[in-house]
């Protein structure tokens, strides 16, 4: 009896691929992941961006949807910018989204995360993940993940840190971008903000 | 007396409350922008190599001790609040951390109340008059202290001090010795997210700005804020920019329509939003329409056209002010 358990829930183990996880079950895991490679990696710890990039590409980024996440940023300017602009727009901020996470996970010290129970429908497609990032000494931190469901599994196209959406922060400063410079503008800023970071960032670790 | 002139500064900022045009949360722009400049320099030049220097020099078991110190001394006035708010329970519970810490925890220097259960909570007078209704009125950047909004600015300067029992030392050399290690050890704790923002933002001010907007309206709704009023959202241009956003992930639109038709079953014993309830109550009777006819092109499906600015909404309707009698 004990042993036909087991083998049932191997089979359950086996079958839940990535794509068919509860959309908190994969953000326990991603999470879990992610903090054990940084636990255990001398390099991450002591900060060096390449291998991060690399993690994070490899464990964190299939799980983003930046064509969604860019379209919540422009917003209202969103159908005015043409198929390739779109496209522009969407590496673009991603690249600036990536090296913002990046770097944010650079500064992991010790937190635990505690992701609470899913409050959804079971038919829902499009769910809000919360979690809680506790540091001695200081009021927890949460980090929310809205989170859509595609034919590839669940996807993040918002994370909110401390009630500040990392995505709609930017929406006053692109519509701006676009009122004085249109379209072209935003993306051009944009690159040259990439820009300046890529600068930055292999003049200094040394 | 500085506190005075800051007062004085934003009853100023009040009356002036020169239109700039752009963002209706912050008609001060033009001054605002000038003030962060100046925060910016006086940080760059005395604060922020003061709390580098302090975090390199104190070990970080010190460093926490003495944020968990002036943490400490806060949660009275941070339970105050909450009873102001109506929130008996969580203020008893604040009562509790600062008994618990100030005896067990050696005078606040280590926080055994959060370990022992007790959540460490986050209020100020701005967030109690934000809960009882009061809107925050215009931005407003102040000197030294950072962003602030009319309301909770003037909040801070005429009330929260009161509850800040730093101000009640009497040896006026020791209090100012204390408060001014709580700035440098709060800007320590901070040298990581100033860096942060630095790098996502496009437009620093900006960014600032719009995250401190979002963040008190979280707090004041302690992590729990109804959905903003948001044109992008409720409209259905703003739905139609969703589908884009969507096909641009290679679903297919017939897997729309089904997925707009399962929330709206589901959506019966749902707690929905009222923007998306709004939203999906327009969606609802093309898709269902377009179902029964069996034919999507001959249904008539009303638009709106995407540009949100040609909407004949009044601009004032979104603006901070909405709520407020502060209006000059």
């Amino acid at each position: 009896m004990k042993s036909l358990f087991a083998l049932c829930f191997s089979f359950f183990a086996v079958a839940v691929a990535a794509q068919d996880l509860a959309p908190d079950a994969l953000v326990k895991k991603i999470s879990d992941e992610v903090i054990g490679i940084i636990k255990q990696d001398q390099d991450i710890r002591a900060g060096n961006q390449k291998k991060i990039n690399e993690m994070v590409d490899a464990k964190v980024l299939p799980h983003f949807n930046f064509s969604r996440m860019t379209a919540l940023a422009v917003a209202r300017n969103w159908p005015k910018a043409s198929a390739e602009q779109q496209k522009a727009l969407t590496s673009e901020f991603r690249t600036l989204l990536v090296r913002t996470y990046s770097s944010a996970l650079s500064t992991y010290k010790n937190q635990a995360i505690e992701v609470k129970p899913l409050r959804a429908a079971a038919g829902d497609t499009d769910v809000t993940v919360r979690t809680q990032v506790k540091q001695p000494g200081a009021e927890a931190v949460s980090i929310d993940y809205s989170m859509e469901k595609t034919p590839s599994g669940w996807k993040v196209y918002d994370v909110v840190v401390g009630g500040v959406s990392l995505v709609t922060n930017y929406r006053e400063t692109f519509n701006a971008e676009i009122r004085d410079g249109g379209v072209d503008g935003l993306i051009k800023s944009l690159v040259s903000k990439n820009h300046s970071l890529d600068t930055q960032a292999s003049s200094k670790p040394k | 007396m500085l506190r005075r002139f800051l007062g004085l500064l934003l009853l100023t900022a009040l009356v002036g409350c020169a239109t700039t045009g752009g963002n209706p949360h912050d008609p001060l722009e033009g001054y605002n922008r000038a003030m962060f400049g100046f925060n910016e320099g006086v940080d760059k030049a005395i604060i922020k190599p003061v709390a580098s220097g302090y975090k390199t020099v104190m070990p970080e078991f010190a460093r926490t001790g003495v944020t968990n110190f002036f943490s400490n001394l806060r949660d009275v006035w941070i339970g105050v609040n909450n009873i102001l708010q109506g929130k008996v329970g969580a203020g008893a519970s604040d009562f509790g951390r600062f008994g618990i810490n100030t005896t067990i925890g050696l005078l606040g220097l280590f926080d055994i109340a959060s370990n022992a259960g007790f959540e460490k909570h986050n209020e100020d007078f701005g967030q109690t008059l934000g809960r009882w209704g009061v809107g925050s009125g215009a931005y407003v950047v102040l000197p030294i202290l950072g962003p602030s909004s009319v309301r909770d600015g003037l909040s801070l300067l005429a009330v929260d001090w009161r509850g800040d029992p730093l101000w009640y030392v009497g040896n006026i050399p020791t209090r100012n010795e204390l408060v001014g290690v709580r700035l440098v050890d709060g800007r320590a704790n901070l040298l990581d997210v100033g860096r942060l923002a630095e790098e996502a933002a496009l437009d620093h001010y900006a960014y600032i700005r719009d995250a401190y907007l979002q963040r008190r309206r979280n707090l004041i709704y302690d992590g729990n804020p109804p959905p903003e009023p948001d044109p992008d959202k409720t409209s259905e241009s703003g739905h139609s920019k969703d589908a884009a956003a969507r096909a641009g992930t290679e679903l297919p639109p017939a897997r729309i329509t089904t997925q707009w038709g399962e929330r709206i079953i589901t959506a019966v014993d749902e707690e929905l939003t009222p923007a998306r309830e709004f939203s999906e109550a327009k969606s609802q009777p093309a898709s269902a329409r377009q179902e029964a006819a069996g034919a999507p092109g001959s249904v008539y499906e009303p638009r709106i056209p995407y540009n949100n600015d040609a909407l004949p909404v009044a601009p004032g309707v979104r603006t901070g002010f909405a709520q407020t009698n502060l209006r000059p």
